[in-house]
């Protein structure tokens, strides 16, 4: 074994998985998982802890992996995580807790991300499940979301022994986990179910159809329902669109439109109602992780696609696995593009796009050198289908039906990112309506440091 | 669960149903809908808010068969129940808000096309509630098909039937009535609210636009999840674009671009769309061609 390199994961062979929704990534096996463990040197002043948004004790649980304690690793991960076996997915560990392992310096960090999905699939297949609190407090708690930062919220507060409700706008719960993230990333009845479930067997309960700011409000939840304090995780709202021409024609999608309709409606199933477009010829437009999975998805759904991106491969702000993915199964890079206009038949349809090629210059405001248009460089790409991934704008429906919540220029909920105050007195927040579209583990951090100031101030009543 | 208290058809295949919803019960106003989802594998459909009872903490929905969703929802029955029922969604009619003393200076207009009836009657009782009358349109292919007549006629002020075939009062389109109220009676109007069928509404406009009447129109299209996420039901209004769910459904109808907002619809309706749908979808087409029996 070369202690430099992590220990291989296996994965579903590219051209076979290109054509089905089971997941790419098996995972580790417990001979694997310990023998990747042993990689660990157990850093007495461990740099991965900083890097875990939410503090799990890293070294902490790989020590009982080590050991083949697996149950023992599982309740030091749940002390910090309420969603271990999802992080242990879609968390961008390159950038986070891997990205600090000293390991790292001369060879490849400790696959602390693969090792943390074997712990939780292993106690959810051993039917190990997080402790409920011994002693309930006299406190009920309002969660607005069951995305991760609500869950992660609810979950910790249920164990401090709080009375936790969810209130969730879908009928299901799971906010981006179930609507977002595809099958073949996350499988939802096997993963993210169960997950919810161990939230629930804490004691939270989650109440589905229930859209804050329209079938009730925070006011109400509050003066009328007894709730003392809420915590917003609603999420990231409304898709962005370019404003190019053309953009209203049939077969142009949000990337939002298109990941719901076939993850929350199971539209890739022959047994759901709900139909999804598949195209012959897609475009992404975006090259962020939920543009990877739109790609990914269409893929899937048996077209030739095309990931339209206006930088260069370096600036790809997805996961550099999901790029990785994305590129053994076909998906094909038109990086340094940029759409000007979408073309559509005289019946409306999408049957191109005109695109610009692009150049670096200068860095811009993120840092990122700014494409800038070549000129005379326009082309045609011929599609029947446009998926727009641009991120999203915040959702104005709790903002506009709450007094006294504030929100930024941007519209995003104004709240300390150390405990989630807002302006508004026993009102929380966190997540993508405080950021604007993030990572699930950022979101997960902030629910989790909202649980500790809903756990101050309500001690302090 | 969202049990349904009573099931009711209107005419040929429209049904009217009270559903339990207490929590939408307690807050809608007219101009919101509900979304309603049957079974575990139904779409979610977006049913315009036919009335309220907040006692009771029920909704009624009127709805048309158009698919196979819409045609297993036709069989539930009493005692059977929704397993999804969300809402209310979208923003209320302007005159919600509306200072009162302004509001009854004003002479209202209702245009209602078919099913387009069902969101137009809790609009009207609404003003009626308020001590406004208001006069009332309602057109339908033929007397048969005609809903929820008895009804408007008890809050409407006047109240006046277009039928295609003349089976049953004036005789032609909604829209040659209202030419024959505002130019041969000389009726004076303030606001017209026309809803039904997008091809109605569109030709509402144009006259309405002649004849210098502001007029709102409730629109329908294609959603997902109706909170503002997926962005499907935008239209343009204005040169701008908005979302049906959250910045409408109600919008000014001088300004909605109906060329476009129609070939969107058409990505599931037309027969040409239907059919190109079809086999766009390949194996997860389950509806809105028109054909298969499935839904849009």
């Amino acid at each position: 074994m070369d202690v430099l390199k992590k220990v291989p994961v296996r994965e579903q062979e590219p051209k076979a998985r290109a054509t089905n929704f089971e997941e790419v990534c098996y995972g580790y096996n417990q001979e694997e998982a310990m023998e990747e463990s042993m990689r660990c040197i157990n850093c007495k002043n461990a740099k991965c802890i900083g890097g875990c948004p939410v503090s799990i004790n890293i070294p902490g649980f790989i020590a009982k992996v080590k050991e083949g304690s697996f149950e023992e690793a599982y309740h030091i991960i749940s002390e910090s995580s309420a969603l271990p076996a999802v992080c242990g997915r879609v968390c961008p560990q390159e950038s986070q807790c891997e990205g600090r392992c000293i390991r790292g310096i001369k060879g490849e960090p400790v696959s602390i991300g693969k090792l943390e999905r074997f712990v939780a699939d292993w106690a959810r297949e051993n039917g190990i499940k997080p402790q409920p609190a011994k002693e309930k407090k006299n406190h009920k708690v309002a969660v607005i979301g069951s995305g991760p930062a609500g869950l992660t919220c609810a979950g910790d507060l249920a164990k401090m022994g709080y009375d936790v409700t969810i209130f969730e706008a879908l009928h299901e719960a799971g906010g981006v986990l179930i609507y977002g993230i595809p099958e073949f990333r996350l499988p939802k009845q096997g993963v993210v179910e169960p997950e919810i479930e161990n939230v629930k067997a804490l004691g939270v309960k989650i109440e589905t159809d229930v859209v804050i700011g329209k079938a009730t409000t925070i006011d109400e939840l509050m003066d009328e329902e007894g709730f003392e304090a809420v915590f917003i995780g609603s999420g990231a709202g409304l898709p962005k669109f370019m404003g190019i021409p053309g953009e209203n024609a049939n077969g142009v999608f949000s990337a939002n439109e298109y990941l719901t309709r076939n993850n929350l409606m199971k539209a890739f199933r022959d047994d759901h109602d709900t139909p999804i477009f598949r195209g012959k010829k897609v475009a992404v437009v975006g090259g962020g992780n939920v543009a990877m999975d739109a790609a990914r998805t269409a893929l899937r759904l048996g077209a030739e696609v095309h990931i339209v991106y206006r930088r260069s491969e370096e600036e790809l702000p997805a996961r550099v696995e999901e790029v990785h993915h994305a590129k053994e199964e076909g998906i094909i890079f038109d990086l340094l593009t940029n759409p000007v206009e979408i073309l559509a038949d005289e019946n409306g349809w999408v049957k191109g796009m005109r695109c610009i090629r692009m150049e670096l210059g200068e860095p811009d405001a993120s840092g990122r050198r700014r494409p800038v248009e070549i000129p005379g460089s326009e082309f045609e790409l011929e599609l029947d289908t446009v998926i727009m991934s641009l991120g999203t704008s915040p959702n104005p429906l709790i903002s506009s039906t709450t007094e006294g919540l504030e929100v930024n220029r941007w519209k995003c909920i104004v709240a300390d990112e150390n405990n989630g105050k807002t302006t508004k007195e026993g009102v929380y927040a966190g997540g993508d309506a405080v950021t604007g579209a993030a990572t699930v583990i950022l979101a997960m951090g902030a629910g989790k440091a909202a649980a500790k100031g809903i756990d101050e101030y309500l001690s302090g009543k | 669960m969202y049990p349904i208290t009573k099931a009711e058809k209107l005419a040929d295949k429209i049904f009217l149903m009270d559903v339990v919803a207490p929590r939408i019960a307690k807050h809608c106003e007219p101009g919101q809908f509900i979304i309603a989802k049957t079974d575990e594998v139904g779409e979610r459909i977006p049913l315009t808010i036919c009335d309220y009872d907040r006692e009771a903490g029920t909704i009624t929905i009127v709805f048309q068969i158009v698919g196979a969703s819409t045609e297993r929802m036709s069989h539930l029955q009493v005692g059977d129940a929704f397993q999804d029922f969300v809402g209310p969604l979208g923003c209320p009619s302007e005159f919600v808000k509306e200072d009162m003393e302004e509001l009854k200076k004003k002479k209202y207009l209702f245009v209602a096309g078919g099913v387009g009836t069902a969101p137009v009657y809790p609009q009207v009782k609404w003003l009626k509630e308020h001590g406004i009358e208001a006069d009332v349109i309602m057109g339908a292919k033929t007397h048969d098909m005609l809903i929820l007549e008895e009804k408007m006629r008890s809050v409407a002020g006047n109240l006046y039937v277009a039928t295609d075939d003349g089976s049953y009062g004036f005789k032609g389109m909604v829209t040659g009535l209202i030419e024959e109220l505002v130019k041969e009676k000389g009726n004076k109007y303030d606001v017209c609210v026309a809803i039904g069928p997008m091809i109605m509404m569109k030709f509402v406009c144009l006259l309405t636009k002649q004849l210098e009447i502001p007029t709102i129109v409730s629109l329908n299209p294609i959603m997902v999840d109706g909170t503002g996420m997926c962005g499907a039901c935008r239209v343009t209004v204005g040169g701008e674009v908005k979302f049906a769910c959250v910045d409408g459904p109600e919008f000014d109808g001088h300004l909605v671009n109906f060329d476009e907002a129609m070939k969107r619809q058409q990505m599931y309706k037309t027969e040409e769309g239907r059919a190109m749908l079809k086999l766009a979808e390949g194996d997860s087409h389950h509806g809105g061609c028109g054909h298969c029996g499935g839904d849009n």
